[in-house]
């Protein structure tokens, strides 16, 4: 990682996203089922499958079944849902939630998301009955999982480790990468490299690129 | 749907590893500004008709291309701000001169931007330990000791090898 960038962090476990991320950017990006309750007049023609024949002035009609991505569901949400209302994909239903609650490890999470607990966690904005159920779900998921994350994180050392994260969702690779960076100064200083200058990652990282794009 | 290009643009970012600073995509944010206008265009009509012609039923759909025009922003100052944490890392890991391939991914603004740094921290460091002042990018590593080998004193080193052109070599 190149040691002076400090990237804005996501902020989307706690109750708002940060509004500078782009992981918190990317993951508003995922999309949720919802309904509207009022006809939304001249937007038929961003929705093909309405198309042309939705009406005299184009209008959305009242009730249609969509998916929208949760920067817009949280946009147009209010709590007497007179825009729309939400429903909660399937992996945050208590079908799932069993499954997650059986054995939580198994499960790719990856495929799922990939921002699985983000996500979820501002989905609670939306004011379900089952807010408790998910949060509790997120939570206990989380811990299932967590043990594994931090062992593998902490004795794979200059190894493939595709496999590791493969169903780890974007916060658990997150926290994967963190511990093989603490692994890694840890074997770094026990070999007496730590005061050892090197040529910081940013500066061999562009030297192995070709610029190309120069040729332009 | 709105704002596929403004996500193009973040998604061009964070696919770029190591902090490593893409080429500014001049067009990209000329592409969203042009949507941006469309957008707040289409709502200051509809707010007209709204509010003389009686049509309180546009409100959802004036709802709806605000919290575009919102979307639309955000990822644009959040690609620029990004961008600055880059450059920013430039001037620590680089130093103050950089590689003319780096300067060419660079916006004239952003170019500007990094000159004031460069200033600013310059200042800084002026200000700091007397008559010379001291460079506070010197030692990121705590140094066992002032010499390197017994070659070159570390001082002299510190910038070359981080840049690459020395190697520090251990004995």
């Amino acid at each position: 990682m190149s040691e002076a960038y400090f990237r804005v962090e996501s902020g989307a476990l706690g109750p708002e996203e940060n509004f500078l991320s782009l992981d918190d950017i990317l993951m508003s990006h995922e999309k949720l089922p919802v309904r509207t309750e009022t006809p939304m007049p001249r937007l038929s023609t961003f929705f093909p499958e309405w198309g042309a024949g939705a009406g005299p002035d184009h209008a959305l009609p009242q009730g249609s079944k969509l998916e929208f991505p949760l920067w817009l569901a949280k946009g147009l949400f209010d709590n007497k849902r007179r825009i729309l209302s939400v429903e909660l994909p399937k992996i945050y239903q208590e079908g799932w939630r069993t499954v997650f609650s059986a054995d939580a490890n198994v499960v790719n999470l990856h495929k799922m998301g990939p921002h699985f607990y983000g996500f979820g966690s501002q989905l609670l904005h939306f004011d379900s009955p089952e807010n408790a159920d998910i949060s509790q779900s997120l939570l206990q998921t989380f811990i299932g999982r967590f043990r594994r994350i931090m062992d593998s994180s902490q004795n794979t050392y200059n190894e493939d480790i595709s496999a590791l994260v493969a169903r780890l969702d974007e916060m658990e690779r997150g926290l994967f990468q963190t511990g093989q960076k603490g692994l890694n100064n840890f074997q770094c200083w026990e070999k007496g490299q730590a005061s050892q200058i090197t040529p910081s990652n940013l500066v061999q990282n562009y030297k192995k690129r070709k610029f190309t794009d120069m040729e332009d | 749907m709105f704002c596929e290009k403004a996500m193009e643009l973040v998604r061009e970012l964070h696919r770029a590893p190591e902090g490593q600073l893409p080429a500014f995509n001049e067009d990209g944010i000329r592409q969203v500004l042009e949507e941006m206008k469309a957008l707040y265009e289409q709502n200051q009509s509809d707010v007209n008709d709204a509010k003389s012609g009686g049509r309180g039923d546009l409100i959802p759909t004036i709802k709806f291309r605000h919290c575009s025009l919102l979307r639309n922003r955000r990822c644009t100052v959040a690609y620029l701000y990004d961008r600055l944490l880059r450059i920013r890392a430039l001037r620590w890991e680089y130093g103050s001169v950089l590689p003319s391939a780096l300067r060419f991914h660079m916006s004239a603004e952003e170019m500007e931007w990094f000159n004031q740094y460069k200033k600013s921290l310059a200042t800084y460091m002026r200000s700091l330990g007397g008559a010379e002042g001291l460079d506070i990018t010197q030692d990121m590593k705590p140094p066992k000791s002032l010499y390197i080998e017994h070659f070159l004193p570390r001082w002299k080193c510190e910038q070359l090898i981080r840049q690459g052109v020395l190697e520090h070599v251990l004995s």
